[in-house]
């Protein structure tokens, strides 16, 4: 059987989170097509059908499906799904967002956020903020599955020549209306796919130090990242948070400053291959994690920091 | 208007959780449990629209063993009007969840059903936008701003890029993130009072749901550990050490 996977995309562009989740697909099958639902969307059917490893692009172009809404697109995903052995699409918020709602439709138990594949059955995900990881076997027929990111490599963006089929509209199911959107711009790397990230936590005081940040951000060409305590004090945006909430990334490079390390904090960057830790505080727990660990007042360090980047 | 607040007893936040050695589950016993987190979110933006007039009656639900008591209580010494308890001691899945909560929602007809994102210990995030599926109600998931309209609501959703906006039309289900509001603690005479307020009880069959698990867990570990590293003095030993020998920058 074939697999399908959602793209996340918005309209223009593919985003990065469904690279890693082509890469899934390919563990589970070799028949991969991916769902493309949007309007207006042929630039992103055209860039998805160049991704290596995908078969078949669908596209489903239509007004109701501009921005994603899960009500409308649920039924689409609904109505093809029954022609897959799996749908897969990534664990990010708009994954999780239509993913369930279709996944009711069909009667289905999904399967959310797996960070391995076992078989075509069974597959590993994090519980209680990644203190703990199940193995799960899926009973269903067709299985519904949200695909954890950062652990599975992203696909080639080139190399691809998959055709492009339209599929049928399935309507507007006329129950939600989308307003508008405050989207935070930024020139940096997107936090989820950086190859460093540099995050603050409450330690920041408010959000003008952030700007400190920036800077070693600036050098090391990094996404700025926060902890919870920091996003729930307002230094800065929601979308900056990483952690069992947040956002989970598992970057080359995390520096953690000022942040004690709370456990969903932990669950959101753990992975990451090396991490950083800045801290006054020197049984602050996000030490006993750190591969270099700095006992410093970060007001101190964070210069000194930026200067010996050069 | 009536709203319906699912909510779950999980283990404490605050506790470091500790798998079991023969891998069956993590261990539950002796350990302090506590209301999801984002459930308390739920029932205090219910309280808050009670307080401003938008809503009559608060009906808080929970289903799982007998001890979901304790959690349908705190959420009633919240301020919480009655609780509704549908006991099972079936491992639970979401989507059997949706099923038992469709079932409520027939028999109390509520306008809104405002519940946590996700609880922390399946972290599984599937039950609001499962249960929207079944009801075929409007959606609003990871929420951080409500405006109540007569037909609809307003509502702030955290996404991935920034903010959204989407107005559903009622009756909806809104999922709440961890910016909607700061939940109270129950006083102490809201605590004897909530003992006093009315619990129904049901069971699954009771609804007519088949609550039998889809997924099997075949085994639950310790995640991979992570050790500690080494301490540094100066930032250029820092990034003397991230260029050479860790080789990242």
């Amino acid at each position: 059987m074939s697999i399908l996977v959602i793209a996340e995309h918005d309209n223009a562009e593919v985003k990065s989170s469904t690279l890693p989740t082509i890469t899934a697909a390919q563990q589970l099958g070799d028949d991969i097509h991916v769902l493309v639902a949007g309007h207006n969307c042929g630039a992103a059917a055209d860039e998805t059908a160049k991704i290596a490893g995908v078969g078949k692009v669908l596209k489903a172009d239509s007004a109701e499906f501009e921005h994603g809404l899960a009500e409308n697109v649920a039924p689409l995903v609904q109505q093809i799904a029954a022609n897959y052995s799996h749908v897969l699409a990534p664990a990010s918020t708009y994954g999780k967002n239509i993913m369930p709602r279709a996944a009711a439709l069909l009667d289905v138990q999904q399967i959310s956020d797996i960070s391995a594949i076992e078989s075509e059955d069974t597959f590993v995900r994090p519980i209680y903020a990644g203190n703990a990881m199940a193995t799960v076997q899926s009973g269903d027929s067709v299985k519904l599955i949200t695909i954890r990111s950062t652990t599975f490599d992203a696909a080639e963006a080139e190399g691809g020549s998959a055709s492009i089929e339209d599929v049928a509209a399935t309507g507007d199911v006329g129950l939600s209306t989308y307003v508008g959107a405050e989207l935070t711009k930024s020139e940096r790397p997107e936090l989820t796919s950086a190859r460093i990230v540099v995050s603050g936590g409450r330690g920041m005081q408010n959000g003008e130090n952030f700007a400190m940040l920036e800077k070693v951000a600036d050098k090391l060409n990094a996404a700025v990242g926060a902890s919870r305590a920091a996003v729930d004090a307002g230094y800065v945006p929601n979308d900056y948070q990483v952690g069992q909430t947040g956002k989970v990334v598992a970057p080359d490079l995390y520096i953690a400053v000022g942040i004690s390390g709370a456990i969903q904090h932990l669950a959101g960057m753990k992975d990451s291959k090396v991490i950083v830790a800045i801290n006054k505080d020197e049984e602050a727990p996000i030490f006993q994690i750190a591969d270099y660990g700095w006992v410093e007042d970060l007001f101190k360090a964070v210069p000194e920091l930026e200067a010996a980047l050069g | 208007m009536k709203v319906l607040v699912p909510i779950k007893r999980v283990i404490d936040a605050n506790i470091k959780v500790r798998v079991k050695a023969d891998q069956s589950g993590v261990e539950l016993n002796n350990v302090k449990m506590a209301m999801n987190p984002f459930c308390e979110i739920a029932v205090e933006e219910a309280i808050r629209m009670k307080e401003a007039g938008t809503v009559e009656e608060i009906v808080v639900v929970s289903a799982g063993p007998q001890n979901s008591q304790e959690t349908l209580r705190t959420g009633l010494a919240m301020g919480a009007d009655r609780g509704i308890l549908i006991q099972t001691d079936t491992p639970l899945e979401p989507l059997a969840i949706s099923k038992l909560l469709k079932a409520v929602v027939e028999k109390e007809s509520p306008g809104l059903v405002i519940l946590g994102k996700q609880a922390i210990d399946g972290d599984n995030n599937q039950t609001g936008q499962m249960l929207s599926a079944l009801l075929g109600w409007s959606l609003g998931t990871f929420v951080s701003k409500i405006e109540n309209a007569d037909d609809s609501f307003t509502v702030t959703r955290e996404v991935d890029g920034g903010l959204e906006i989407v107005k559903l039309t009622k009756p909806s289900i809104i999922t709440v993130d961890l910016r909607l509001n700061e939940p109270r603690y129950a006083s102490l005479p809201n605590i004897m009072k909530a003992k006093k307020k009315p619990v129904d009880n049901y069971t699954p069959e009771d609804l007519g749901v088949d609550v039998t698990p889809r997924v099997n867990t075949l085994k639950v570990t310790e995640p991979p550990a992570r050790d500690a590293g080494v301490r540094v003095e100066s930032a250029e030993e820092l990034v003397e050490k991230l260029k050479n020998e860790a080789k990242v920058i």
